[in-house]
């Protein structure tokens, strides 16, 4: 409770300033608030959630997940490998450079304007982050615990299972944050470019159609959004992490 | 029964080579409880290292009841100094316990049976559902004892396990060592740089010279089986005992001025 007062309260006054700064405010395109907040009740309707939200989240989290699983699987044997990490690095290094938003009009070269070119645009965006911090979570993976898993015989598949991908999972979580935000760039950024449906499309439309509040009610939107997925990972982490936190925690005391 | 034979061990890299173990030759009888000591970098850990299957030597062989070490042996099990870093900080204490176990493919009310008890050895009932870094260094140590016994093996390895913690528990903990080496009859090779400890635990004592290692000298600790910390300390034999491994020691480190020290291995 108090933490939802302390996470609400400076959001609360941002919009309290907003909402007083641009009460009399004549300029077209930046409306008051009051006409802004009376558009976001006006235009986002369920049906146009489920119109135009829902094909939007839908791409963000299938886009998201193959990522996830991609960046997770090669970043587990890149990791792992030493040669393989010798030879792949560079390459990923310079894929990484690439800022992701350039590659949308050439996946569209050949991935065409349909759902599939939105999740290739936001895989290959989000993949990088995950697969250079599994990379590095893999890669520090302590030499003792690594020496106890051997003596024990925990290896193969229980090797990766109980001892790599939990030792790399602070870091990979890590990865998967950076490359949240990144999915919900990429996401709005191709619909951008070419779409009949979604968050990034509608906002267009409107700004196009000289619908300034409702613009500027979509992009409240889509920051609302962000803040909720955020405020998800943040649970999901806080579940997964547990004992990572416990023990920094532990190693802080002592 | 533990063979080691004509064990060498050189670390290679580019430009120099570091001779680590030159030529080690000793046994370790089933159910003996033996202890290696040498002065400090005099490659304990490298030794135990190549006698676990966790390294493989340059020269030599390690034998486990008869069969040549390549690779971790089933019947083997370890229990490493930094305590901290080899238990899974994201496994609660059973679950550290019972790990290799299950890897063993033991059958689960058998596992459960196993890890009860081995907890219940050490003294740690209770901590079942614990996280090992919610517990003091003592208490993760006995953790590790406890997956070491209940991993029920025939040769356990101990790699200066009582280096880090506080003297009165380490005094707990080496009793605890030689109650559970009576109960189990396990074989036991304990490493250690502590003179005193190996004197006090060991039925022999295995004396290391400084890098490159060779077996300095062996002496057989003929002190009641019935130990205690209280009057086995006191007992003129012991002291006798220690002042002749602190002599061999002294001569191992004596004899390592002429030597350039090893940078690898302590």
């Amino acid at each position: 409770m108090r933490r939802a007062l302390r996470l609400l309260a400076l959001p609360a006054l941002l919009f309290a300033i907003w909402y007083a700064a641009s009460l009399g405010s004549e300029s077209f395109y930046a409306p008051p608030l009051r006409t802004i907040l009376t558009a976001f009740a006006d235009t986002w309707t369920p049906e146009r959630l489920r119109a135009d939200v829902l094909p939007s989240l839908g791409r963000l989290l299938v886009g998201y997940l193959l990522a996830a699983a991609l960046g997770i699987a090669a970043g587990v044997a890149v990791g792992a490998n030493r040669r393989l990490r010798a030879a792949a690095e560079p390459v990923l290094e310079f894929f990484r450079a690439i800022p992701p938003p350039v590659l949308v009009p050439v996946i569209m070269l050949f991935a065409g304007i349909g759902n599939g070119m939105k999740v290739i645009v936001i895989v290959s965006g989000c993949v990088w982050p995950i697969l250079l911090n599994t990379v590095e979570g893999v890669r520090a993976v302590d030499g003792v615990l690594s020496d106890t898993a051997r003596a024990y015989g925990v290896t193969g598949p229980a090797r990766l299972r109980h001892l790599l991908l939990p030792a790399a999972s602070p870091q990979i979580v890590t990865g998967l944050r950076q490359a949240l935000s990144i999915a919900i760039i990429l996401m709005v950024i191709s619909e951008m470019f070419a779409a009949s449906n979604g968050l990034g499309f509608t906002i267009v439309q409107f700004q196009r159609s000289f619908a300034i509040p409702e613009m500027w009610s979509g992009i409240i939107l889509l920051g609302l959004l962000g803040f909720v997925l955020s405020e998800l990972f943040r649970l999901a982490e806080r579940f997964l992490l547990g004992w990572y936190h416990g023990l920094r925690d532990a190693q802080r005391r002592s | 029964m533990l063979e080691v034979e004509g064990l060498r061990k050189v670390y290679r890299s580019d430009r120099r080579e570091v001779e680590a173990l030159r030529d080690l030759t000793f046994t370790v009888d089933a159910g003996e409880l033996v202890c290696l000591v040498g002065p400090s970098g005099c490659g304990k850990t490298t030794l135990l290292r190549c006698i676990a299957g966790l390294l493989d030597p340059t020269g030599g062989a390690v034998r486990a009841g008869g069969h040549p070490v390549q690779g971790p042996p089933p019947g083997m099990a370890v229990v490493f100094q930094e305590y901290g870093r080899s238990l899974f900080p994201w496994m609660t204490v059973r679950d550290n316990v019972e790990l290799p176990l299950k890897q063993k493919k033991v059958p689960k009310p058998r596992r459960a049976t196993l890890v009860a008890d081995a907890l219940a050895a050490v003294g740690l009932d209770g901590t079942q559902t614990a996280y090992p870094w919610q517990l003091s260094g003592g208490m993760q140590q006995r953790v590790a004892i406890a997956r070491a016994v209940a991993y029920e093996p025939s040769i356990l390895l101990m790699d200066e396990p009582f280096a880090a913690v506080d003297a009165q528990t380490r005094a707990d903990l080496e009793d605890l060592v030689r109650a559970l080496w009576q109960r189990l009859g396990v074989t036991i090779l304990f490493v250690t740089h502590d003179i005193d400890e190996a004197v006090y635990l060991g039925q022999r004592v295995i004396m290391l010279s400084a890098s490159p290692t060779v077996v300095q000298d062996q002496l057989t600790v003929d002190l009641p089986a019935g130990r205690d910390q209280l009057h086995t300390r006191a007992d003129p034999r012991f002291t006798a005992l220690r002042t002749r491994v602190y002599e061999q020691i002294q001569l191992a480190k004596g004899r390592a001025g002429t030597q350039p020290p090893a940078p690898l291995g302590s």
